[in-house]
């Protein structure tokens, strides 16, 4: 902690109206860090999708795209992280406020939509491979379930690291570490929000048409 | 250290609220276009994957504060970089692969 009190600039007003966790060279530096693993992590997918978009229509004697999506389905699904995402935001606000139980708060919402999404596509998953569509049936199959696993892989750690997050928050209160450390999720999980909205357009409304 | 809240004054509730009502109307334009809009496969593409590109706008500038940085914002030349990369990967990729299907 002392070193961060040092690292602290000192008469800068540009400085000093940003919020906490920004208040440390190695804050800043840790969420540069993190928007570089989003740019790396926003490359992964865009193979996955790639892969999907040239796949999407080679069903082999498995089902088509549009037999097995439900529509009411993955519309709840979107409507629920679209919304997680939203308490996410005022999670990070009400942490610039210092108001620690409302932070923590809005982090368990967002964790509880996070574990809803994940229990409804689970579901699908499970609907989907009593029904035959199961990964090996043809190579939009694989598309698929690589494509939209990947991404419930990336939401159902990111419950985990919010969880974390939580703890400390309860324990050392709001500090410039843990500040950081909340900007930081919730940028990983507005990440995810914009990721599905892709897979929700390309994946679920335009592989839906055929 | 300086412990009084520092929070500019953009960092209302006043903007996720608004990203929260236009992500939620952007969803139901999207499946309102596919589902019940008269346009052909190619028009109704079109629309959703703008609607996509401007709910990632709500996402990175209302949730995100894609701008906010002590300095130069040096994320944004990367996040630059990193759409150069996805754009070359998927449409090259959807093209190239376009000729083997055709080949079918």
């Amino acid at each position: 902690m002392a070193t961060l009190e040092h690292s602290l600039p000192q008469g800068e007003a540009k400085v000093r109206q940003l919020p906490m966790e920004y208040s440390s060279d190695e804050g800043r530096l840790r969420i540069f860090g993190f928007w570089t693993f989003l740019v790396t992590d926003m490359i992964l997918f865009s193979c996955l999708f790639a892969t999907y978009a040239v796949l999407d229509k080679h069903i082999a004697l498995g089902p088509r795209p549009s037999a097995i999506f439900d529509v009411t389905g993955f519309s709840v699904e979107t409507m629920i992280l679209l919304t997680s995402s939203f308490t996410s935001a005022v999670a990070t606000f009400a942490m610039r406020r210092r108001e620690k139980s409302t932070l923590v708060v809005w982090m368990i919402i967002t964790m509880l939509l996070g574990a809803a999404f994940i229990g409804l596509e689970a579901s699908e998953f499970l609907k989907d491979v009593h029904a035959g569509a199961t990964m090996e049936a043809s190579a939009f199959l694989s598309a698929f379930f690589t494509l939209v696993g990947t991404h419930g892989l990336h939401v159902s750690f990111g419950i985990i690291w919010m969880t974390c997050v939580v703890i400390q928050i309860l324990q050392r209160g709001i500090t410039p570490i843990t500040s950081r450390k909340v900007f930081i999720t919730g940028l990983y999980w507005h990440f995810l929000d914009v990721v599905w909205v892709f897979l929700f357009t390309v994946v679920y409304l335009i592989g839906g048409m055929y | 250290m300086d412990v009084t809240p520092q929070t500019h004054p953009e960092h209302g509730l006043r903007l996720p609220i608004i990203g929260f009502v236009l992500s939620i109307l952007l969803t139901v334009a999207a499946l309102w276009v596919t589902y019940h809009s008269h346009l052909n496969s190619a028009g109704i593409v079109t629309a959703i994957l703008c609607l996509a590109v401007v709910q990632i706008a709500v996402q990175l500038f209302l949730f995100m504060h894609v701008l906010e940085s002590d300095d130069v914002p040096w994320h944004v030349l990367l996040l630059g970089l990193g759409l150069i990369l996805v754009v070359a990967i998927v449409a090259g990729s959807i093209w190239i692969m376009t000729f083997h299907t055709e080949a079918y």
